[in-house]
């Protein structure tokens, strides 16, 4: 009898928060997908049918460019993410010493504020002649025509930014983790400067960033580019060694991918930044389903595109807990 | 990564490369740190110009560009009509929200680090997947079944509905965060009360809270600033009640008030003061608690 009712306490315990989650999370995905197939209106009434599948096509084909916008934008912050967090990651990891939980706080602490008004904020530092481009602009470094607000440019930068901490902290974790003994054997068994390697590698990611910005802004490609092969040619050679291409590196890497996941999902689904930073031409998946849900109440195609943003991303999440576990994902978001 | 020392052993004749290594020594020694310092500043650069902007005066109502430094906004933060009411509405949202999501989802750390059962990988996926949800596919899928539900208190939407959603969405963070603190637990004290003759009752609030109470708070604080600040779900799940983040939004169509930075301002300063205290005051207590265990 003692057994039985021990046997039973767990269920108990979990019983109410887990019917809030049955309720409010797996039933409204499933009535999600159900409202994909009605047809009708608001004030008429919906009816269920199979042959509402035309739904999906019907939904998806005009806002296929919205869709690639957000894969696209979404990529694009992700990359940006890994490239500036990765080495703030390694710092504070690895020679944070004692100002590691203040710099970890200050990783944080964009957090402690709206996350609208700090997209709002945005605005006003890439607004035409605001902080930054308003003083280069006076001494001639940029044209006066240049503008960054209500370009794609700017809702990338908003997504970048807003999401970094998202890419931090995995990597924080995973480097965290790791044995620092492990580097010293590795250097004991000779593994040495890399110069060469590091040289090629800082300068390829250094050149194809410039690139890809001067392609974006519009700029005469050149002089950035040869600039960036050169400053990544000097950080690799300095920076990248055998002991972090053969042990650092590979053993943070779930914390990159934890860290890519974690950007990439809220990233595709924003429409925010889109909003505010953005022009009618930069709009996202995101602001096509808020439009329809909130502002025309289009619900049968609204969830249709809803189901496929969520089976998308449920796909990746599959592929990604079947490789490597939930454990980095969870752990790095406390 | 140390690779400048070894460069500079290295023999060579022409003194360009003499430079080179000397460069190489000092981006080995500082870049990181430089580099470091450049990012925090921009991590926090928006943070700033929401506090500088909250001292503005600007001559319309869009404040975007500084015009001059004025105390109005501070001294009179409620001016705006419509902002109090959205402050309080948050603020009980909040408050709400995150005491039904701390007592349920300890609960459910309890379960899932005490017992083993039959569907505990079932449970954990369950309480992952919410977290590897798109805010915007949870709000319309919550949005969807209340309006198929079509009936109070789910429709129309209102404080309820709100509510309900961000107990949901707070509830993976909470498991998440108390189960950490409780995987490190010291279970022989929990032993050694029992030997001393307490029942599982006493134990648990004698011995097992308080020195779980840490977890429990970082988990609350956790769930009241991700609540607070909601604005996609709560945008499907509002209706036409309006949150402090619904206000803005709202507001920043036609311009936001100064005001809304004040309060940003305001939420920002209490909530580094708050994780200040409870961190010095988790130190002081982890200094307490686990010194003696940790010997082991």
């Amino acid at each position: 009898m003692l057994r039985r009712r021990r046997s039973l306490i767990p269920y108990l315990l979990l019983a109410p928060g887990l019917l809030w989650l049955i309720v409010f999370f797996v039933w409204p995905l499933l009535q999600v997908f159900l409202a994909s197939f009605w047809s009708g209106s608001v004030e008429r009434g919906y009816t269920l049918s199979l042959s509402n599948w035309t739904n999906y096509p019907n939904a998806i084909e005009p806002v296929l460019p919205h869709v690639g916008r957000s894969v696209l934008y979404s990529l694009t912050a992700t990359v940006l993410t890994l490239l500036i967090a990765y080495p703030l990651a390694y710092t504070i990891a690895v020679r944070g010493g004692r100002f590691k939980n203040l710099l970890l706080f200050l990783v944080v602490a964009p957090f402690f504020t709206s996350f609208l008004l700090r997209t709002l904020s945005w605005k006003i530092i890439l607004s035409d002649n605001g902080v930054i481009f308003g003083p280069l602009k006076d001494i001639g470094i940029l044209p006066d025509d240049f503008r960054v607000l209500a370009t794609p440019m700017a809702v990338v930068a908003g997504i970048t930014y807003n999401f970094l901490p998202f890419m931090t902290l995995p990597i924080y974790v995973a480097l965290e983790k790791i044995d620092l003994r492990l580097v010293e054997a590795a250097q004991d068994l000779y593994a040495g400067p890399w110069q060469r390697g590091g040289t090629l590698v800082g300068g390829l990611v250094g050149g194809v960033l410039a690139a890809g910005l001067s392609f974006a802004f519009g700029w005469p490609p050149v002089i950035p580019v040869v600039l960036a092969i050169l400053v990544g040619a000097f950080v690799g050679s300095v920076f990248v060694s055998e002991a972090f291409v053969r042990v650092t590196f590979p053993l943070s890497l779930p914390g990159v991918f934890a860290g890519s996941l974690l950007t990439f999902i809220p990233a595709v689904g924003d429409y925010v930044n889109a909003e505010f930073l953005g022009n009618p031409d930069s709009r996202m998946l995101g602001n096509v389903i808020q439009n329809r849900f909130l502002t025309q109440n289009d619900f049968p195609e609204a969830s249709a595109l809803s189901f496929i943003l969520m089976a998308g991303i449920l796909v990746m999440v599959l592929i990604y807990t079947r490789l490597l576990g939930t454990e980095q994902l969870t752990q790095s978001r406390i | 990564m140390a690779a400048g020392t070894v460069t500079t052993l290295q023999p060579n004749g022409r003194p360009t490369l003499g430079v080179l290594a000397r460069l190489r020594r000092l981006a080995d020694r500082y870049l990181l740190f430089t580099y470091t310092g450049l990012a925090v500043i921009y991590l926090l650069l928006p943070v700033a110009i929401i506090i500088l902007f909250s001292f503005n005066n600007p001559s319309g109502r869009r404040n975007f560009v500084w015009q001059e430094f004025s105390l109005d906004a501070w001294l009179h933060p409620f001016a705006v009509p419509g902002l109090a009411n959205a402050v309080g509405l948050s603020l009980i949202i909040a408050f709400v929200s995150t005491a039904v999501a701390t007592i349920l989802g300890t609960l459910m750390a309890l379960a899932l680090v005490r017992y083993e059962f039959r569907g505990k990988r079932l449970t954990d996926s369950l309480i992952f997947l919410p977290m590897a949800t798109p805010e915007i596919v949870m709000g319309a899928s919550l949005l969807t079944l209340f309006v198929s539900l079509g009936a109070p208190p789910f429709f129309p939407l209102s404080l309820v509905t709100i509510l309900i959603a961000h107990i949901l969405f707070n509830i993976s963070y909470v498991v998440v965060t108390v189960r950490a603190r409780l995987s490190g637990f010291p279970r022989h004290l929990e032993e050694a009360a029992m030997d001393l003759g307490a029942n599982e009752w006493q134990t648990f609030w004698r011995v097992t809270f308080p020195l779980i109470l840490p977890g429990i708070i970082a988990a609350a604080l956790l769930a009241f600033s991700l609540s607070i600040d909601d604005f996609v779900i709560t945008n499907f799940t509002a209706g036409r009640t309006q949150t402090f983040p619904m206000f803005i939004y709202a507001q920043a169509k036609v311009g936001v008030p100064v005001q809304v930075y004040v309060i940003g301002s305001v939420i920002f300063l209490v909530a580094v003061l708050l994780v200040g205290l409870t961190t010095l005051a988790g130190r002081r207590q982890a200094a307490k608690d686990f010194e003696p265990v940790r010997t082991t």
